[in-house]
């Protein structure tokens, strides 16, 4: 039953900004400081203060705008959106209504099918809200330093239909946002959020059903197992005959579910009116361009690069491009190495396993892993030694030639120290060796994984099994 | 003369000319506030000490030769919606009945010089007519202490007119600088919208808001106006330009100058002696060379209505941020958030305060908005184009102040809607975001006086100073008004 239905999602993605003060006053935005040390008369909304924009804020909200080919307002306003709750102190928030900055955009993601463009609605500037602390035995803290930090909020198209294709639109609006400079987008620290709207309809429908909305999931693996949960609520309970009722659900990142939250009494007007603190925003062409031209190589921009000038896979050009630091770290490397492809696979094979979610540095130098490819390349070094001074480098700041020759592992290419190693192999493993001649040629493998071990692995592995094959065929 | 008579021109005169020092017109004024103030009522904080201390400070720097700004060592009162670093600020509420601001307007940066004597009452967070709605007390008319100073500036006009400040800071979102001036008889100036920067002004409606001076002469309103006016980066809706020295007109005379009276402002409603007054003015700027020009501003029927949408729409969204969680008055039986907030927040306002907000919440909510906030966004463009077109042939208006002099305390604080009538002249200038001037152009049967306004172009501060003095002299001299 849930095949024959599927799923429509849009999403609004929040984006802290990273530029250096508030978006209304000059109070840090550096994240973690004491409570209550970031902030001012202006962003604490004491009476008389007034907001005045930050020029930057603009400029990254129209680079977020242009990089994801959205048309960027030559003029738009700003509004309030006025509710009461203890994390805000004016009482309202202070964001775009009906003229929003950037419209009309789109970015592309892979799917099974090949690309796929993901419609983006528009993108609007606001501020951030503080942030309670709900004190264990009752009573809450107001901590109001990341009142004003400057947010974007990406609206999608409803163009999403699976966990996957939401997963990927996020991955690549962070990679965006942040190779375009406009945000550090880290998950853990709440800089990037990501509210979920999702309903569901048979397949072929052209109608959308009612939707429910999920908000604040900071993790790729909450968004994918949220929406595959809410998924199978919603077309369980449509068919059991239920109706959908339009609500915000919180997700329990414990039991996976997600659950009906109260709503609230007229909570859903805002009262939304032209901030008369704040003049319009207004965008020239000359700047525009100025910005158009100041956009750096975006993630599609350099795959393809991956692919034609270096001769990697999509896939794996995908993979390498999906994070500025990677890509850029790939690009670095690649300068000293004489063979990308080789540093790619070493990179993906390896390397990518060791970085935790949201690094800001690798510690292994660019230099130090372009050596390394070149050592492998030139068959200086085998694979399996290569898999291991990778680690060793991760632990310690040395050039692998260095690790190399202190350990001894360089690779035995001398055919005639194999040969004898070989010998040496077949004369232990004599069943193997007859199992091999009487057809069984994977019998072989054995053999090679004897010889291996006995160089410590560091033989030559294409010279090896060419020798060993010589050598049983040989002796027949 | 005593320095309690005395003008800012003269008191700035003789400060600088060390035949007084600020010390001894200091003193000078916190006697007459300890004589008078309990009649009036026109302070709610008097900061004696604070005051003795700066006219020390300033009078040891003019000692030691330190180039002072013109008007330092004068003291002046404060409405109190202007925030004064380390002095209590209320907006006359039980709200803010605690509240110290821990920062500095910026108008009382440009008059960090002068003496400040206290801060002055007025209608709670402005809104109303009289003074009556201050939490702490209402201010008396110092020309008939039964009556009404008008408001919401009531308490920065009842102390100029009785030599309890030389002069005084009021805001006028929709008349409350010019119609109290009007009705205690002395001069108030709502100067050009974005002129004077409003950051530490605690707002009411933000896009009318506007600080202006209330003093005894046309002269001195230009000299204050002088020292607070110009661009402010703090505030979005500061306009950045070259102020001129709005002094440099005075004196000069005013043939030529067409003068505007528009019959909207001379209808129905309009007490007969005030009338008469207002176009015996006419008659005199007419003598003096000016042209009377008699034409018609259909508009203007709408701006009471749309003045009340859209200044009520913001005063709910700027009120919203008062709910006891912060700073300022938090009630003392709450069981959760919403309890707060509903707890705080009615036993913290006024009624004149509450009837607003909910005028304002209403005018904003979803399916209310088009008819009402949009509206009257549209009407004010009407209204600004209206203006815009009536001075390409003129160079001011002449109108009224209110429909009345002043009222009998209690008169009306049971009919707000009559109150609300009485904006009806001043209201469109904030609308426009113009300038206008408020000055005595004489007085009722019972001696009360009566109000007058000049309403100039936008920036035209300098030559409705020149108009206004050419008048102010011209009625002296007739023997008409004080
Ligand atoms: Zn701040």
């Amino acid at each position: 039953m849930m095949q024959d239905y599927e799923m429509v999602i849009g999403l609004e993605v929040h984006v802290e900004l990273k530029t250096e003060t508030k978006i209304f006053c000059s109070c840090s935005t550096a994240f973690g400081a004491a409570p209550n040390t970031q902030c001012c008369p202006v962003c604490m909304g004491l009476p008389g203060t007034l907001p005045v924009l930050n020029k930057k804020v603009v400029e990254y909200a129209v680079r977020a705008g242009l990089a994801t080919h959205c048309t960027i307002a030559r003029y738009s306003k700003q509004d309030r959106k006025n509710y009461f709750y203890p994390d805000l102190p004016k009482a309202y928030q202070i964001s775009q209504y009906d003229l929003p900055l950037c419209e009309h955009g789109y970015l592309e993601i892979q799917t099974p099918e090949g690309g796929k463009r993901i419609g983006i609605t528009r993108i609007h500037i606001e501020e951030d809200a503080g942030k309670l602390v709900h004190k264990e035995g009752g009573g809450t803290l107001c901590d109001y330093n990341r009142c004003g930090v400057p947010l974007i909020e990406i609206v999608s198209e409803p163009d999403i239909r699976s966990a996957e294709e939401a997963k990927q639109y996020v991955r690549k609006l962070r990679a965006i946002m942040m190779y375009t400079g406009v945000s550090d987008c880290k998950m853990q620290e709440g800089s990037l959020r990501c509210d979920v709207n999702l309903s569901v309809r048979k397949k072929g429908e052209t109608a959308f059903g009612t939707r429910t909305e999920m908000k604040n999931l900071n993790s790729f693996q909450f968004i994918g197992k949220a929406i595959e949960y809410e998924f199978a609520r919603q077309v369980k309970a449509l068919e059991a005959g239920e109706k959908i009722v339009q609500e915000t659900r919180r997700f329990d990142q414990q039991s996976g579910k997600t659950f009906s939250m109260r709503k609230k009494e007229n909570a859903d007007d805002y009262r939304y009116f032209p901030d008369p603190d704040l003049i319009p925003v207004v965008t020239e062409q000359a700047w525009l361009e100025e910005m158009q031209q100041s956009i750096p190589p975006l993630p599609d921009d350099r795959k393809k690069k991956y692919i034609e000038q270096y001769g990697l896979a999509a896939a794996d050009a995908d993979l390498l491009t999906a994070d500025l630091l990677t890509a850029d770290y790939f690009e670095q490397a690649a300068q000293g190495c004489s063979s990308p492809k080789t540093l790619a696979n070493l990179m993906l094979g390896e390397l990518l396993k060791l970085i935790p979610a949201e690094a800001e540095t690798i510690p292994i130098r660019a230099a130090h892993m372009a050596e390394l490819c070149n050592l492998l390349a030139e068959d200086k070094i085998n694979n399996g030694t290569a898999k291991k001074l990778v680690k060793q480098m991760w632990q310690a700041d040395t050039p692998p030639s260095v690790l190399a020759e202190e350990q001894k592992l360089w690779q035995i290419n001398d055919r005639s120290i194999l040969r004898e190693t070989v010998r040496r192999a077949i004369a232990q493993d004599e069943k193997s060796a007859a199992d091999f001649r009487a057809g069984k040629t994977n019998a072989i493998k054995a053999l090679i994984g004897r010889a291996m071990q006995e160089t410590g692995g560091q033989a030559n592995p294409k010279l090896l099994a060419e020798l060993m094959e010589d050598a049983l065929n040989e002796a027949e | 003369m005593k320095p309690i008579d005395m003008t800012v021109a003269a008191l700035a005169e003789a400060l600088q000319n060390k035949e007084v020092s600020s010390q001894e017109v200091t003193r000078a004024y916190l006697d007459n506030i300890a004589r008078e103030e309990a009649n009036i009522g026109a302070y709610i904080t008097v900061t004696e000490e604070a005051a003795m201390q700066q006219a020390k400070r300033i009078d040891e720097a003019r000692a030691n030769g330190k180039d002072l700004p013109k008007l330092a060592g004068v003291p002046a009162g404060i409405k109190d919606n202007i925030c004064t670093k380390g002095t209590l600020t209320t907006c006359a509420s039980k709200m803010l009945s605690n509240f110290v601001p821990p920062y500095q307007a910026t108008v009382m940066e440009h008059l960090q010089d002068t003496v400040l004597l206290g801060k002055m009452n007025m209608d709670e967070f402005a809104m109303g007519s009289t003074t009556e709605n201050s939490w702490y007390h209402v201010t008396h008319n110092p020309r008939n202490l039964a009556c009404v100073p008008g408001g919401s500036s009531g308490g920065s006009a009842a102390a100029v007119a009785a030599g309890l400040a030389p002069f005084t800071l009021g805001s006028d979102t929709g008349g409350s600088i010019r119609q109290p001036a009007a009705f205690c008889g002395v001069v108030g100036m709502k100067p050009t919208y974005g002129s004077v920067s409003r950051y530490g002004l605690i707002a009411f409606a933000s896009s009318l808001d506007q600080i202006g001076p209330l003093t005894k002469n046309v002269y001195d309103s230009a000299l204050v106006l002088n020292e607070i006016v110009g661009y402010d980066r703090r505030d979005s809706t500061s306009v950045k330009r070259q102020y001129a020295d709005f002094t440099k007109h005075i004196g000069r005379e005013i043939k030529g100058k067409r003068i505007a009276l528009p019959h909207e402002y001379f209808g129905e409603g309009l007490a007969p002696e005030v009338k008469e007054a207002v176009l015996a003015a006419a008659k005199k700027l007419e003598a003096l060379g000016a042209q009377i020009v008699e034409l018609s501003m259909p508009s203007l029927k709408a701006a009471l209505p749309a003045y009340y949408v859209i200044s009520s729409s913001e005063a709910s969204s700027n009120l919203a941020r008062f709910d006891g969680v912060k700073y300022g008055f938090r009630a003392q039986q709450y069981d959760s958030v919403e309890d707060l907030y509903r707890n705080t927040r009615s036993e913290g306002f006024g009624a004149e305060v509450k009837r607003r907000i909910m005028l304002g919440t209403f005018a904003l909510s979803s399916g209310y908005y088009d008819a009402y906030y949009k509206k009257a966004l549209q009407v004010r463009t009407i209204i600004v184009q209206e203006f815009q077109q009536m001075f390409e042939q003129c160079d001011a208006v002449l109108a009224p102040v209110a429909p009345t002099t002043a009222y009998r305390i209690g008169e009306k604080r049971e009919n707000p809607l009559e109150m609300y009538l009485g904006d009806v002249y001043t209201v469109p200038v904030n609308i426009a975001g113009l300038p206008a001037l408020s000055m005595p152009c004489g007085t009722d049967a019972a001696g009360l006086p009566i109000g007058m306004q000049l309403v100039g172009n936008a920036f035209g501060e300098a030559e409705l100073y020149q108009i206004a003095y050419a008048l102010e002299a011209a009625l002296q001299e007739g023997g008409s008004g004080k």
